[in-house]
């Protein structure tokens, strides 16, 4: 119920966001339909943990910084090997595993690992827990191996170790 | 002179996220196969139009327009990644092969699991061919 609120809220605060025009007719009309889609999401069952991971939010704000490092990080790494004459790459193909046991997790760190330039999620075996991922170079899968975004979005998932 | 600094700070960043999307285009054209092809566009994909939007919302002062510029940001980093894997594993579904560094270690750890792969793929279309 709790969490069918927060859909509600969330809808609400996008609408005024996105529209600017903050009439009575217009803001009661964002609210009522607001209100609508998230008890029609109930009906259907996309306002759960999986759709709405609202209690994530928090956890979220430790996490993304850290990725935001790791992108510009990488990104600059990869910038340097396509302006490198001599183009060093040493593609890898290799398994991954993963920590992370909710859809949630295990979907930010596959879309963790295709943000990152460099890497990129190919497959992903839920029941084996690995991801088949792609590297563009040694130390790019090699780090991945090292598994600290692993532990990273472990932690995000909310399993403090 | 009070605009004068986000204009520099804006102009930076845009500079900066040209940049890397000149990097990635070029990579593009560089890379060998598909697969690292994907690796030198994402580097555009995310650094350059990070930096890109980041640049508009200093260029553009507080307004609504810069959380619009911002829910921009958060979709294209939370979508990318998603067609980004959709494509490589189309790809790899496909029969693409990687070119993959040092045969005897990772192409051998590779060549393991494409058979499995290819077998799987025909075993599909087969099955779907019959009835």
């Amino acid at each position: 119920m709790l969490r069918t609120a927060s859909v509600a809220l969330f809808l609400f605060a996008f609408w005024l966001l996105l529209s600017g025009h903050y009439t009575v007719w217009l803001v009661t009309a964002g609210a009522v339909v607001s209100v609508a889609l998230a008890l029609l999401g109930l009906r259907f069952g996309f306002v759960d943990e999986e759709g709405h991971p609202s209690d994530r939010l928090l956890a979220g704000l430790r996490y993304w910084p850290w990725l935001a490092v790791e992108i510009v990080k990488s990104a600059i790494g990869v910038t340097r090997i396509i302006l490198d004459p001599k183009l060093p790459i040493s593609p890898q193909l290799f398994h991954a595993k993963v920590t992370a046991r909710t859809p949630v997790g295990v979907a930010t760190y596959a879309n963790s690992i295709t943000l990152t330039p460099g890497t990129i999620t190919v497959a992903i075996d839920r029941e084996h827990d690995r991801f088949l991922v792609h590297s563009l170079t040694k130390a790019g899968a090699d780090d991945v191996e090292a598994g600290e975004m692993d532990r990273r979005v472990a932690r995000f998932e909310g399993r403090d170790a | 002179m009070m605009d004068i600094v986000p204009q520099i700070v804006a102009g930076a960043f845009l500079f900066a996220g040209a940049f890397f999307l000149l990097a990635g285009a070029i990579g593009m054209n560089r890379m060998p196969d598909l697969f690292t092809r994907m690796h030198a566009a994402s580097v555009g994909d995310t650094l350059g139009v990070s930096l890109m939007l980041i640049g508009m919302v200093v260029l553009g002062g507080f307004t609504l327009v810069t959380v619009k510029l911002l829910f921009l940001l958060a979709f294209l980093l939370f979508m990318g990644p998603v067609a980004s894997h959709a494509l490589a594993a189309a790809a790899l579904k496909a029969g693409v092969k990687p070119i993959l560094a040092g045969k005897q270690a990772g192409g051998g750890k590779a060549e393991g699991h494409k058979p499995r792969k290819k077998s799987a793929a025909r075993a599909a279309t087969s099955g779907g061919g019959k009835p």
